[in-house]
């Protein structure tokens, strides 16, 4: 099984060269650190820069400078500030590569929710419904299950939705799984996970073709 | 050049009433028109409705006039970290208008440039498209989303001259930029006011047609709200 290090490591790998990068909050943020060094690539964040660097050295902070988490950032040689609909343009207009998100709920006809729990959580979307409707290559990062043990991969999403149709990909702690036309296409498994423990934890359709490797991590 | 300077934040929120639509530039606490919103406190109009991407935090920002329940309704994408606006929206004091950030941005951008309305395909299949129309362009279903219709526009910037021209620094740019020219009348408050001339006009983010009053805020307390930094090795 992958702690939120592992999965962001393993979504790393799909990380190419000459990729722009939009990284939500949570364990996406945390793919950038596990980014090879001798690819090319640009950080996105959607409050308004392209060439995100590391979190500043005590002292060095700048209020002026953040990321969409409204954490304090820096910028790497190459980057560039710019407004809320340029940046929504660069989402919507699918210049963007990758987009990196987590999830509530994931449904088997690729639906997300991610934005609201009625009666409990209203923080609002953000730019996430922006991203999940535009973008066409969409990872989300998540835990497989939620804290009371509950499949987090659903036939139909529960909750109010953020996109429809739009999720290809899923990283969880257990497994890589693709959405396909007929279910969630199981990809591979974590290192001491295996076929059953997956299936368990899948309250959708869960598609198992052949042997099914092992994550390199 | 036509000189946009105001000497005092009450001239440059002259005419902001009780029941009007204002819109506000910044990114959570990040290029917040500081010195607006503090007149805004003073003068103490009710009854707003404000556009602002977040709502600030508990004792600054937006949740100035929140404490003050001057705000009646809230257009925004993100309003977390805020209890007392959390209260207010859950008790029903307070109306809130969730939409996707890009078409917040849009909205603004679209009022500016004379469009009144856009297409975007954020939201659409959820309940932010419930009761609008849809439209189908190459395969892909698209909601109708109307451009605001604000009264004030107040923004941020870091420079500013005398004709209303405007800089911005850093991340703090956001939906300043989106929402000068957006409203009947669009105040800009700036760190630094320099003479007509003194900005090189290739630099130059927002021409000041789009201003009507510009002013320099006394002092900027630009508070971070996630202060994150990594140890020097």
């Amino acid at each position: 099984m992958l702690d939120k290090n592992g999965i962001a490591k393993r979504i790393a790998r799909e990380v190419k060269d000459g990729y722009y990068v939009n990284l939500g909050i949570g364990i996406p943020t945390l793919v950038a650190n596990f980014v090879r060094s001798d690819i090319n690539v640009e950080f996105q964040s959607e409050n308004g820069v392209l060439g995100m660097g590391p979190f500043p050295f005590d002292g060095e902070e700048d209020a002026d400078i953040i990321n969409a988490g409204k954490q304090t950032i820096t910028t790497l040689p190459g980057a560039s500030f710019f407004d809320s609909a340029l940046s929504f343009g660069m989402i919507r207009g699918k210049h963007v590569d990758l987009t990196i998100l987590g999830a509530m709920e994931v449904a088997e006809n690729g639906d997300i929710a991610n934005w609201k729990i009625p009666g409990k959580m209203v923080k609002g979307m953000g730019g996430a419904m922006d991203l999940v409707a535009s973008a066409e290559n969409i990872i989300v990062a998540m835990m497989h299950t939620n804290k009371a043990g509950e499949s987090k991969l659903l036939k139909r999403c529960t909750l109010p939705l953020t996109g429809v149709g739009c999720v290809k990909k899923i990283v969880t702690n257990l497994a890589v799984l693709e959405v396909v036309s007929d279910g969630f296409k199981l990809i591979e498994r974590a290192p001491g996970v295996s076929v059953e423990d997956i299936k368990n934890a899948t309250e959708g359709n869960l598609l198992v073709q052949g042997d099914i490797p092992e994550m390199d991590v | 050049m036509i000189p946009k300077i105001v000497n005092s934040p009450e001239k440059a929120l002259e005419g902001v009433k009780d029941g009007m639509t204002l819109m506000l530039g910044g990114f959570g606490l990040c290029g917040i028109p500081e010195n607006a919103i503090a007149e805004l406190v003073r003068k103490g109009v009710k009854d707003l409705t404000c556009i602002s991407n977040n709502a600030g935090v508990d004792d600054f920002g937006l949740g100035l006039l929140l404490q003050k329940h001057q705000i009646k309704k809230m257009i925004s994408s993100y309003v977390g970290e805020n209890d007392e606006f959390e209260r207010q929206m859950l008790s029903g004091e307070l109306e809130v208008e969730l939409t996707p950030q890009g078409t917040l941005a849009e909205k603004c951008r679209a009022a500016q440039a004379g469009f009144p309305a856009i297409y975007t395909p954020a939201g659409y299949g959820t309940e932010v498209a419930e009761g609008k129309e849809t439209r189908e362009f190459n395969g892909k279903m698209y909601v109708l989303e109307y451009a605001y219709q604000a009264d004030f526009a107040f923004v941020k910037a870091w420079k500013g001259d005398e004709a209303g021209n405007l800089i911005f620094k850093g991340t703090a740019r956001n939906f300043n930029p989106n929402m000068c020219g957006a409203a009947k009348i669009t105040v800009a408050e700036v760190e630094e006011l320099l003479p007509a001339g003194a900005l090189n006009p290739n630099e130059i983010h927002i021409p000041g047609i789009f201003v009507q009053r510009i002013f320099q805020g006394e002092k900027y307390e630009k508070r971070i709200e996630q202060r994150t930094v990594r140890p020097r090795s």
